[in-house]
């Protein structure tokens, strides 16, 4: 049976891992390839990567050290931030990502995820999506979370999926950073919609709201989570075992 | 060496990165001579069957790689390189393939119950068939390990060739070997330190 997948996820920002990383025992914690193979070391199932570099330099560091993670870790690389067009697809597929996360630039283009899925293949256009609720609404917010954009998050996720998106990162703005548990109600609310996989987003601050989340909703497929980790509150082998006794599938 | 085939299809960087950090030689080649005078190969593949068994066809690689196959030659499939491997693919109509391992190639729709999502993603244990001696591909790992899974069609009537499978609704044909022809369905260039001791195992071959 598949396993449910743990994720940690780096925003890597001019080369350097961003976002308070707070590791004992790792000489540069702010290497986005020590702490890549740290983490694929240590069991995550999956990384992310999120390029928040703004300038063309930035970029060009970026698809420098993404090949270096590439060539670094054996398991699956998942790459955004700033894919706008198939071009940009095409860059960092070609430094070793295997999936591809879009959000503002399918926003702003809709046709990209159809035009992207046609030339590299469901599996690997994921849409990441930032939700909020607003008057009784699943919203989808832009801008890293700073804008309405009006639309209704469950639509907009069908649509995705109906283009050609393989998989669906969920990321509930309302429950993010406060370390409260996942968005059960939101996620389901995206589980009942589409057949591909949901990665639950936002919220994650101990093992049990791990937990809760597979045995509640045992259509979500992986549990992403970045300070958590990175400020070794939850420690990712522990955190897997501590499931798999607890009777969710897993990797060991 | 290694000459992993390089036919147009799919992105190479992870695979050729894997046989480097176990410390093989590789050369990432569509040159029929480098092909030949390689001493393994790897058929890797991505998208749809019909598509890459044209490829490899135009480029008269599909003979070169069946010849070097049946001479003895130690020759692994990824994939879609795996199931290039089979008698024919139902992808999208019936397409043939190389015939060097027996069986043919389907939609997991056939197999899984309702309920299961298509394609088949994520990391998930190897079984090895009962009452069979463990493939020399496997020898550096164990049953009920896993590996990193990503497609939508499968190997079917493998019948004895069948060397792993992988439980999901239904049991799905994880690899499948003939003589010196292995195929393998999931990534082992993606499946952490399982993976890399597959390829291992394969270079020692």
């Amino acid at each position: 049976m598949i396993t449910k997948r743990i994720i940690p996820c780096l925003d890597v920002k001019d080369g350097r891992v961003v976002k308070g990383v707070n590791f004992l025992g790792l000489a540069d914690v702010s290497s986005p390839v020590k702490l890549a193979k740290f983490y694929s070391d240590c069991g995550a199932d999956e990384l992310v990567f999120y390029d928040i570099t703004a300038s063309a330099e930035g970029r060009a560091l970026f698809t420098g050290i993404l090949t270096e993670v590439a060539s670094t870790i054996f398991i699956p690389l998942t790459v955004g931030g700033g894919i706008n067009t198939v071009d940009d697809f095409d860059r960092v597929l070609k430094c070793g990502a295997d999936k591809v996360s879009v959000n503002s630039g399918a926003l702003r283009d809709p046709s990209l995820i159809p035009a992207a899925a046609k030339k590299y293949g469901d599996q690997c256009v994921v849409l990441s999506v930032d939700a909020k609720r607003v008057d009784g609404q699943f919203r989808v917010f832009a801008k890293g979370g700073r804008e309405d954009t009006g639309l209704d998050a469950i639509q907009w996720i069908k649509s995705g999926v109906a283009n050609g998106a393989g998989e669906i990162v969920l990321n509930s703005i309302d429950t993010d950073g406060v370390k409260n548990g996942f968005d059960l109600e939101m996620l389901e609310a995206v589980c009942d919609v589409v057949d591909v996989p949901v990665i639950a987003s936002g919220g994650a601050g101990c093992v049990d709201h791990f937990k809760t989340l597979f045995h509640t909703l045992p259509k979500v497929d992986a549990g992403l989570a970045a300070s958590i980790f990175h400020f070794g509150e939850v420690s990712i082998p522990d955190l897997k075992r501590e499931l798999a006794a607890d009777g969710i599938n897993m990797r060991l | 060496m290694i000459a992993i085939i390089d036919y147009g299809v799919g992105n190479l960087f992870s695979l050729k990165s894997s046989f480097a950090a176990i410390g093989a030689d590789t050369v990432v080649t569509g040159d029929p001579s480098l092909i030949c005078g390689a001493e393994k190969l790897v058929l890797p593949g991505v998208g749809a069957f019909g598509d890459a068994a044209a490829l490899l066809r135009r480029d008269g690689l599909d003979k070169l790689v069946k010849e070097e196959a049946l001479a003895g030659k130690p020759l692994l499939g990824i994939c879609l390189g795996m199931q290039l491997l089979f008698d024919y693919s139902l992808e999208y109509g019936r397409h043939e393939g190389l015939g060097l391992i027996p069986g043919s190639v389907r939609p997991i729709g056939d197999y899984i119950p309702a309920g299961y999502k298509i394609p088949h993603i994520g990391w998930n244990a190897l079984h090895f068939p009962a009452g069979k001696p463990v493939s020399p591909l496997f020898r550096h790992i164990r049953e009920g390990e896993c590996v990193y899974f990503v497609h939508s069609f499968c190997g079917a009537e493998c019948g004895e060739s069948l060397i792993a499978s992988a439980e999901y609704g239904a049991e799905l044909t994880a690899a499948a070997a003939r003589d010196n022809v292995y195929g393998v369905q999931f990534h082992p260039e993606k499946s952490g330190n399982v993976g890399l001791n597959i390829l291992r195992a394969f270079c020692s071959l």
